[in-house]
């Protein structure tokens, strides 16, 4: 029998589209997000009798700089191949993809393990294909259901990188699609913003059991989600003495679940067959004359190495390319100086203030967070101060008002650290001296926790200004002066 | 040798319809046809060979597309610019 | 010299599935010609049906490229002709709309699948035609009736807008009374284009030559052989013998993989079709599908009545050659098949500039003579090889057989159009 705590296995193939102007086979605008369904479509993307593809040599350029950057083998010699089956999104009632010629096989990719340190991810091959079209369900059980089609994704490039089964959580998976999306973007060949950029199908299974495919995921967050709850739900059927079915489930997004595709859906045999109406590629001998970006592995090691970053810090802010690009600009005018406390305040607060917006890094300006980090370096704000002052920019910025300068905010706000000699302070802390007797009370009778309640109350009073150093020494003094 | 459950089971993959009157006259022809080609089984070695062309490769131009009416325009039933097909779910 | 041509057929054949009754009138090489155009070949605002009730109704937005090649050198869109369906067939007979006539005895067959193109030039009606030929289907009508067809070279000419049947083996090819007729209309549609690419950079410039002194033609066994009616293959010797007399001389060669040609081709046609012909399934043209059933059964009803018996059995023929567990066997032996039957012709031409037989092994069929499927597909075994190599073959009368007409085939090197062209012009200049 095998065990319900067995190791777990995974393996991922990912379908993303690349951001080239026109279309795989025809010159069709790829730019079709905002504009009305069938607008972005030709004979040849709609299938008309008698169109033929024409192929778009960027995408395979985008293609073949993937797996140069993943480190694959480009193959001798590449060829379309048709996959024939029916379904209403797809107009030639076969996806022109690649089958057993893929443009590229083996590579790699490194991804931070769950034991901690890198492992190599394998990969078995990466290959161009065209998208389908996009089809909305309508209808009801009553009136009949149907569905509408939108032929405006159908001929979008995308490529699809397959992996070994060589992950073993689904935290792995999701690091895995992150370093690819991280690796990809870098390579300026795939906007991971654009809505259905990306899909993922998983393999997964325990150890000693059947594999299940998990269809349909199209979201980075998804993967985990999806893969989280197949875990439990073979684990459970383990437990249970139940066996697991070889089958391909569907994860629904909306629920969380995944469930099982077993309907009437007729056994597939795609038939596949080369394209007659494209010829093969040889195009393995381009590959010396492709010149990679710097890759985020690489740009991880300098953040490290240039800016004294930890591998956490450096870790984060190299995980996407627009993030690493914000904290360069952000201290590009004092790199040695500003670094230490922009990676923390970027990696680790700012980061968690816009999740918490839902708010995209392109709506803050950098200059402004140089700014807040001087401030803060300069020690002319303590470090709640410089969380208030973040939150007053960012807030201002998603509310589209006038934005103040951090100095502004500070000013305005009253926010500068309060010095020891600051008569706001000492007579904030008499204050809360005298009306808390129960904790002097305390104190005397050597409750450390009462001190802490009552720098909690001159905080309070002050409104974060005062420099908890200084706070705690002033404090001490104010009680000893009294004879506590 | 083919059965009419195999001929069946072909037209079901090709989504051709086949009544079932016309199985057995499709199954018989089938067979005759199929029997000739197994003279295929005579040719050996493997691949076509060189081919007459590679690496046609057009650039990454935008092309106009075609306007919507003229997109639905052959399509037996459209609602709000979508070509309306049979359920899937 | 724009002006508007009338066209007012009387189309007592059944050639036109649609005509034009105007047209305006351009000027170029083709001004104020008449062009009929096979019913598969795309043409933008006209109806375009394949002659398959499933593409009833289906007005292409765009043109084929040899249409607007048509149009730029001048020519008038005389209409559609008839077709077997999808170009199955070698008879016409398959046509959701008709059969065609022969114009030279009406009793019999025009040959197929371009028989209403063949028939339309060889009545009168217009002076030359498009047609497409993927196993024989210019040259077998064109010996038929009784005219000259050209299958060009693969990849001479574009087959944008051509609605594919099987993409690998065909062309768009000029049918006409005389060979200089055959080669203008070839002048204007050979030639690159970027939406094809399959499509070579050879235009095709040239104006027929009648010498053909000290030319070298090979006559395979195979086409005089079993199955090749005697009396057919009579006249065409006799035929060859003009040549011989105008300066040629014969050499006998043999095509050993003529045996497994015929199994290749119908393999590979039936295999490609069945894919091209998947997306007819009524969603964004021809026949609406019952949006309430579910897809597969709303496709089944939708191709179910609406394809013919012969093309579902090419579709089904195809799916089965491609599926899993068969493709090694019919396929991917097709193919091998393929290149030898390419590695025959390479080797022969290295001592002769042609290949001369019959275009087909009898005259034309009576209606309805050819009821079973295989008899009608052996039809087609001396056209077949030319498309599985992809060289330019052509097809001129070359007398009578029966009172019927009888067609010589010459077969040249790839991309040597000019010179099959050269040869039949020859011989018709010859005997005229």
């Amino acid at each position: 029998m095998t065990d319900p705590d067995g190791q777990v296995i995974v393996g991922l193939e990912v379908h993303c589209q690349l951001d080239t102007k026109s279309k795989l086979f025809c010159g069709c605008s790829t730019d079709y997000r905002n504009d009305g369904p069938n607008t972005h479509v030709c004979p040849i993307c709609l299938g008309l009798p008698g169109a033929m593809p024409a192929l778009n040599k960027k995408a395979i350029e985008y293609a073949m700089k993937v797996a140069k950057a993943l480190n694959c083998e480009i193959v001798n010699e590449a060829e379309f191949s048709r996959k024939n089956y029916f379904y209403p999104d797809l107009d030639k009632a076969y996806q022109i993809t690649q089958y057993d010629k893929p443009l590229a096989e083996g590579g790699y990719l490194e991804i931070e393990s769950d034991e901690g340190g890198e492992k190599k991810v394998r990969l078995t091959r990466i290959h161009v294909e065209e998208d389908p079209g996009r089809l909305v369900h309508m209808g009801n059980a009553e009136r009949g259901k149907y569905s509408l089609v939108d032929y405006n994704r159908a001929g979008i490039p995308l490529i699809e990188i397959v992996s070994e089964p060589d992950m073993r959580s689904p935290k792995e998976a999701r690091k895995f699609l992150n370093k690819l999306r991280a690796t990809l973007e870098y390579l300026s060949v795939f906007d991971s913003e654009k809505e259905g950029s990306l899909r993922v199908d998983a393999n997964i299974s325990i150890k000693g059991s059947e594999r299940v495919e998990v269809k349909n995921i199209t979201s980075y967050k998804g993967v985990e989600k999806a893969l989280t709850f197949e875990v439990t739900r073979q684990k459970n059927l383990i437990r249970r003495g139940q066996k697991i079915d070889r089958e391909t489930r569907h994860y629904l997004e909306a629920r969380g679940v995944t469930q099982s595709a077993r309907s009437k859906e007729q056994e597939h045999d795609y038939r596949y067959f080369p394209e007659p109406d494209l010829r093969p590629l040889r195009v393995k001998s381009w590959v010396d004359s492709i010149v990679l970006p710097e890759l985020p592995d690489a740009r991880r090691e300098r953040f490290m190495k240039q800016y004294g970053c930890s591998l956490s810090h450096a870790r984060t802010l190299t995980g996407e390319l627009k993030l690493a690009n914000f904290f360069e600009q952000v201290v590009r005018e004092d790199p040695h100086g500003l670094s230490p406390l922009a990676a923390t305040w970027i990696a680790d607060t700012l980061i968690g203030e816009l999740n918490y917006r839902d708010m995209s890094l392109d709506r803050v300006d950098p200059a402004a967070m140089t700014g807040l980090v001087r401030l803060l370096k300069a020690g002319t704000i303590t470090d709640k101060s410089g969380v208030e002052v973040m939150r007053v920019m960012l807030d201002q910025r998603l509310k589209g008002e006038a934005a103040e300068t951090p100095d502004a905010i500070v000013k305005r706000l009253g926010l500068t650290k309060s010095a020891g000699d600051d008569g706001a302070l000492i007579a904030a802390i008499e204050e809360a001296v005298n009306e808390n007797p129960k904790a002097l009370e305390d104190y005397r009778n050597g409750e450390g926790k009462a001190l802490n309640f009552l720098v909690g109350q001159v905080m309070k009073k002050t409104r974060g200004k005062a420099d908890p150093a200084i706070l705690n020494t002033m404090l001490a003094e104010a009680l000893k002066k009294r004879g506590v | 040798m083919v059965t009419e459950k195999d001929v069946q089971h072909i037209a079901e993959l090709a989504d051709v319809g086949i009544r079932t009157e016309e199985l057995g006259t499709f199954t018989h022809q089938f067979n005759a046809i199929l029997e000739y080609f197994d003279i295929l089984d005579r040719v050996e070695g493997s691949g076509q060979g060189e081919r007459d062309l590679y690496n046609v490769l057009r650039e990454d131009v935008v092309e106009p597309s075609l306007p919507q009416d003229e997109v639905l325009r052959n399509a037996p039933h459209t609602e709000d610019g979508f070509i309306k097909a049979p359920r899937v779910m | 010299m724009a002006g508007t041509i009338v066209f007012e057929p009387d189309d007592r054949y059944n050639a036109f599935l649609s005509t034009a009754t105007a047209g305006p009138q351009g000027s170029g090489t083709l001004s104020g010609v008449m062009v009929a155009v096979k019913d598969n070949i795309s043409t933008r605002g006209i109806e375009t049906t394949c002659a398959s009730k499933i593409l009833k109704g289906y007005v292409p937005p765009y043109d084929a490229h040899v249409v607007g090649l048509l149009k730029a050198a001048g020519a008038t869109i005389a209409g559609k002709t008839n077709l077997d369906e999808f170009g199955m067939g070698t008879t016409t007979e398959n046509s959701a709309f008709g059969p065609t006539l022969n114009p030279r005895d009406t009793s019999r067959v025009p040959g197929g699948s371009s028989g209403g193109s063949a028939a339309a030039v060889a009545a009168g009606m217009v002076k030359v035609a498009l047609g497409t030929d993927t196993g024989g289907s210019i040259r077998c009508p064109a010996a038929f009736c009784g005219i000259v067809g050209l299958k060009p070279s693969y990849g001479r000419v574009s087959r944008y807008g051509l609605i594919a049947y099987s993409n690998s083996l065909e062309q768009i090819g000029p049918l006409g009374r005389t060979v200089s007729d055959v080669s203008t209309l070839m002048g204007v549609i050979a030639g690159y284009d970027r939406h094809d690419s399959t499509s070579q950079n050879k235009p095709y410039n040239h104006t027929p030559k009648a010498d053909i002194k000290g030319l070298k033609i090979g006559i395979p066994a195979e086409y005089f052989g079993k199955g090749v009616d005697p009396d057919v293959a009579a006249v065409v010797k006799k035929a060859i013998g003009r040549l011989e007399e105008l300066g040629a001389t014969t050499v006998p060669c043999s095509i050993p993989s003529m045996e497994y040609a015929l199994a290749a081709y119908y393999v590979t046609c039936t295999s490609e079709a069945s894919s091209n012909l998947a997306r007819f399934d009524g969603v964004r043209y021809g026949p609406a599908p019952d949006w309430k059933k579910s897809w597969h059964d709303a496709f089944q009803d939708v191709r179910g009545s609406a394809f013919g018996a012969e093309v579902r059995r090419r579709i089904m023929l195809g799916t089965f050659a491609l599926s899993s567990g068969y493709y090694g066997k019919y396929y991917a032996k097709a193919q091998v098949a393929r290149r030898n039957v390419r590695e025959d012709f390479n080797r022969i031409f290295r001592d002769v500039d042609v290949i001369a037989g019959p275009t087909m092994p009898t005259i034309a069929f009576k209606l309805k003579e050819k009821s079973d499927p295989l008899s009608m597909y052996l039809a087609d075994i001396l056209t077949v090889p030319a498309n599985l190599a992809g060289i330019p073959s052509i097809s001129v009368p070359c007398g009578t057989s029966q009172g019927m007409p009888v067609g010589l085939q010459i077969m040249g090197r790839m991309f040597e159009d000019e010179r099959v062209v050269d040869v039949a012009y020859a011989y018709e200049q010859a005997v005229n």
